[in-house]
């Protein structure tokens, strides 16, 4: 089977509406970044404390809203997580003015908050949905309802949070369903009579991050996007010449700003994950830049009568058939993680998603002209003939001058 | 076959066999239990994938230098009166700002030699500067930097011992992000997060300070100032804490700003009971030299004394309690403030473990619910299959013979990458498992390269055996540039990035490394293999 088999497409001809597209797509970013959503940040950068919280039904909103209005926390946002049919919701709650305080005193307040929807003013340390290992543990070791060694309460403690967390998702939904689940009568009987009760939520997971972190990640981030471009741009300029790397790290900037331009467009917030998404696709449309590159160089050699722009087209073409299939191919891994990853990756994937694409697209349409554009105004600029690219024999250095 | 060949086979093997071991190890027993455990075993699961806290604590530094310069400011005004020299004030202007500098007023003419003897005597680690009467005191700058250092590995054995009592397993506390006065603890699995978040953060320093007024207690700091008449008398501040023992309301005591005795000078501290309720207590004693200077001053303020007050129990910042002092004490004491049994067991283990010279405050905190980690490995191993297998048939597909080679070079891609993470005992994330996909789609790209140049080769009419060598050796150089372009990028995500976006670089690292043998040579070698049991002229299925 092959897909491609000697095409001849006129890449270069088609610069313009190349330019085009880039402009549209970076123009659009570049606006939602400044004058609509701005740039989303995730909690990591923005600091704030996120708390996801799984229902035992259908949650109401407006009902959570309530509660948190009442426990004084009333700039949370609240809404749905993961796919439409879970009970999962992220309440978000934005930096406390408070600098002073412990970051991560308002979980504490959320939980109440929670608690108090589901049943009065209860001491959450007490929620079988919530209670940890040790609290149980000593619970049970303290009342003995089965006059045993302390080891079997050690024993019932782990089969409890196994069934709550692992068979249940976090979500034990009554006692009954617990002594169904194998654990002694006696011991569940133990936990009821020492207060121990049952919510209708589970809190399972939480962040919290504090304004100075926040601000150490956003600058770590960026110089980390900075020098992994500076450090390619050495490496092309090592390799090649100084106008490849220029042209590959262009192309990379435009990947960047495009991706980044549709997180803003569509709203979706950039986390450190995809900070690393973003900076593997760096690498990656780098890869498909070099792919062609390496085969200008080669051609170059080969093809000494004709004009740059007719090398760098023959490249393309020759190069097509695995530009295509690669990207094809990693495309279908990353689809895989958007679609099968789960929502802690979400934002992840849809960067990789966006870039793999973008970052094909560059390396043909936005790298290789810049090569061409870049010796046209050299000619024009020195008024010569242009100079069928020389080559030194031997030499690994492909001078691109007029 | 040819030897080279059956050499480069029997390599290829043992590399496999070699980290195929990595994985696995050897497990106890060979059924799917037995396995999964020494899977577990050897490949660590991240914070994310496990459940557990990832938290970031600040030391509070500037606490210790005010701590350093407090003490220095008791020993001038000590040397001074030994000296005979009269001054008007010793006080610190800023306490925010500039913990480091004590100001000295009032220092007649005749009194600057002997100034400046006591300063490079006694506080060899500070600067003495100033003219006429008024004369400021700094601690170096070197050794301000050295204590706050000092404050922030004390702090992390600190955490470290309260940590280890409470049994959770490979914890992580070290120090976060140089200069930044900064501590990582990371702690698998933990569920009781509240608890140990409490025994963490409490510095568990306990101060015992003189309470003015004979302990007498405010409603609130504004009635207290206006019971002073506006002003707070030198070198006093105002405490919360609860009223007695058996009344929990909020009030506020007055009490002398340097502790008497600080929490450094405790031997060791245990819990039990009595005390006028019976109920639980802490005991705790004082070292030899700490104990002296108590004694000193509990006879000094003793009801029988000429100057009687009461002593303010502080710990945390918090006055516990403040009894009145029967008679001299010399180097233990107890604390009732209402414990439970747990309570008291915390409060003496603290204590024990040595309080933390600064206080802490958290700054970041991230907590993975075990739910949502077991969730997160389903997913994720869930996508890495799915994607895998949509490139191997893609590849048998569109390659035919040759895409089981590069198949083949895959799967043994993968189980090198698991097995370096097995040998190196790195962690896999969840960002890291999108590492392991990621190397699928980007180490296929070497094959595809390759392939695609033998197929070219074909076409131009070379024979098989040619048209292999020269696609290998074409596409080599392309091959080495990808990959040192995306292991650069890793390799600053990794100076970068904090744990799950380090699991991440480090699966990428490893899965391009393995990439670089099992597309090159291992993909070689089974061509040369095919190769060599064909007839010369018989078409390569590629």
């Amino acid at each position: 089977m092959e897909f491609f088999r000697d095409t001849n497409i006129d890449f270069l001809g088609k610069k313009w509406y190349f330019l085009a597209f880039s402009l549209i797509f970076s123009i659009a970013g570049l606006l939602s970044m400044f004058f609509w959503h701005g740039i989303p940040l995730g909690v990591e950068f923005r600091g704030g404390t996120l708390v996801y919280v799984r229902f035992a039904s259908t949650p109401n909103e407006d009902q959570i809203r309530a509660a948190l209005d009442r426990a004084g926390i009333n700039n949370a946002q609240i809404q749905r997580y993961g796919t439409s049919g879970s009970n999962d919701e992220l309440i978000d709650l934005p930096q406390s003015s408070n600098a002073g305080a412990d970051v991560t005193r308002s979980e504490d307040q959320i939980i109440r908050a929670l608690e108090a929807i589901s049943g009065g003013q209860q001491d959450f340390r007490k929620d079988l949905n919530y209670a940890g290992s040790d609290a149980l543990r000593t619970v049970l070791a303290g009342r003995d309802p089965l006059h045993a060694a302390p080891d079997t309460y050690d024993k019932i403690t782990r089969q409890i949070l196994d069934y709550r967390d692992s068979k249940q998702g976090g979500l034990i939904r009554s006692f009954d369903d617990l002594q169904k689940a194998g654990v002694p009568a006696a011991a569940v009987e133990a936990l009821k009579q020492e207060g121990f009760f049952i919510s209708n939520f589970h809190v399972f997971g939480q962040e919290t991050v504090g304004p100075q972190i926040g601000a150490q990640l956003r600058k770590q981030a960026l110089l980390a996007t900075l020098y992994s471009m500076a450090g390619m741009l050495i490496y092309l300029w090592f390799r090649f010449e100084m106008i490849y790397g220029v042209a590959a790290v262009v192309a990379c900037f435009h990947d960047t700003l495009i991706t980044v331009g549709a997180f803003s467009l569509t709203n979706n917030p950039i986390t450190l994950t995809v900070i690393a998404a973003i900076l593997t696709l760096v690498g990656y449309s780098m890869n498909d830049t070099i792919v062609v590159f390496d085969r200008i160089r080669e051609n170059v050699k080969l093809m000494r009568r004709e004009t740059l722009a007719e090398v760098v087209n023959r490249s393309i073409n020759q190069t097509l058939s695995r530009t295509i299939l690669t990207s094809g191919l990693t495309f279908l891994t990353v689809l895989s993680l958007y679609l099968f990853g789960g929502e802690v990756l979400h934002g992840f994937s849809l960067a990789l998603v966006i870039g793999i694409l973008i970052g094909t697209y560059s390396s043909i349409a936005v790298a290789a002209p810049m090569l061409v554009a870049y010796q046209e105004w050299r000619t024009s600029r020195s008024g010569r003939r242009p100079v069928p690219v020389a080559t030194q024999a031997g030499k690994g250095k492909v001078r691109v001058k007029a | 076959m040819q030897k080279n060949l059956i050499l480069k086979t029997l390599f290829i093997i043992g590399i496999l066999l070699i980290f195929v071991f990595g994985i696995f190890g050897i497990p106890s027993s060979f059924n799917l239990d037995g396995i999964k455990d020494s899977l577990l075993q050897r490949i660590h699961l991240g914070l994310d994938l496990k459940g557990g806290a990832h938290l970031i604590l600040e030391v509070q530094v500037n606490e210790a230098v005010n701590g350093e310069t407090d003490h220095a400011a008791e020993l001038l005004k000590e040397q001074l009166q030994k000296a005979n020299i009269s001054y008007a004030s010793i006080s610190k202007p800023d306490l925010e700002k500039h913990p480091e500098q004590i100001v000295i007023k009032g220092v007649p003419p005749n009194g600057s030699t002997e100034l400046r003897r006591i300063v490079s005597e006694q506080l060899p680690t500070y600067d003495l500067s100033g003219a006429g009467d008024t004369y400021t005191v700094t601690l170096k700058a070197s050794a301000i930097s050295e204590l706050k250092s000092r404050t922030v590995e004390q702090s992390v054995e600190a955490i470290s011992q309260r940590v280890n009592t409470l049994g959770v397993s490979e914890p992580v506390i070290e120090e976060h992000g140089v200069g930044n006065y900064q501590i990582l603890v990371q702690l698998p699995g933990v569920d009781d997060l509240a608890r140990v978040k409490e025994i963490i953060q409490s510095t568990a320093r306990l101060e015992l300070r003189e309470a003015l007024n004979h302990g007498a207690t405010y409603p609130d700091e504004q009635s207290a100032r206006a019971a002073l008449g506006g002003v707070l008398p030198p070198d006093t501040v105002l405490l919360h804490g609860q009223k007695s023992v058996n009344d929990r309301t909020d009030s506020v005591f007055l009490v002398s700003r340097v502790p008497v005795v600080s929490g450094t000078d405790i031997k060791t501290a245990e819990a039990g009971h009595g005390g006028k309720t019976g109920g639980p207590i802490v005991n705790f004693y004082l070292t030899t030299s700490a104990g002296e200077k108590f004694a000193r001053f509990t006879a000094a303020h003793s009801e029988t004394s000429a100057n009687p007050s009461n002593l303010a129990i502080v710990l945390d910042n918090q006055v516990i309690e403040a009894p009145s002092i029967q008679s001299e004490i010399h180097d233990s004491g107890i604390i009732e403030g209402g414990f439970t049994e747990q309570t008291a067991h915390d409060l003496a283990l603290k204590l024990r473990s040595g309080a933390l010279p600064a206080s802490l405050r958290y700054i970041q905190e991230t907590t993975v619910g075990p739910s949502l980690g077991a969730d997160s490995i389903r997913k994720g191993v869930q996508a890495a299959v799915v994607g895998m297998l949509a490139v191997m048939v893609f590849m048998l597909f569109y390659y035919k013979g040759a895409g089981i080679n590069a198949d083949l070079a895959l799967v043994l891609n993968l189980v090198i990458l698991l097995g370096f993470m097995g040998f190196t005992g790195a962690t896999l994330t969840l960002p890291g498992i999108a590492g392991v996909i990621l190397t699928v789609g980007m180490g296929v790209d070497s094959n595809v390269l390759i392939f695609e140049r033998i197929r070219e080769e074909l076409r131009h009419g070379k024979a098989p055996a040619a048209a292999v060598d020269q696609g290998f050796a074409r596409a080599w150089v392309t091959i080495i540039d990808t990959h040192v372009t995306t292991i650069v990028s890793a390799f600053i995500l990794f100076i970068f990035g904090t744990g799950p976006v380090k699991g991440f670089a480090v699966t990428l690292t490893f899965g391009l490394l393995a990439n670089l043998f099992t597309a090159v040579f291992v993909s070689r070698v089974i061509f040369d293999a095919i190769l060599s049991r064909k007839q010369r002229g018989e078409a390569l299925s590629i």
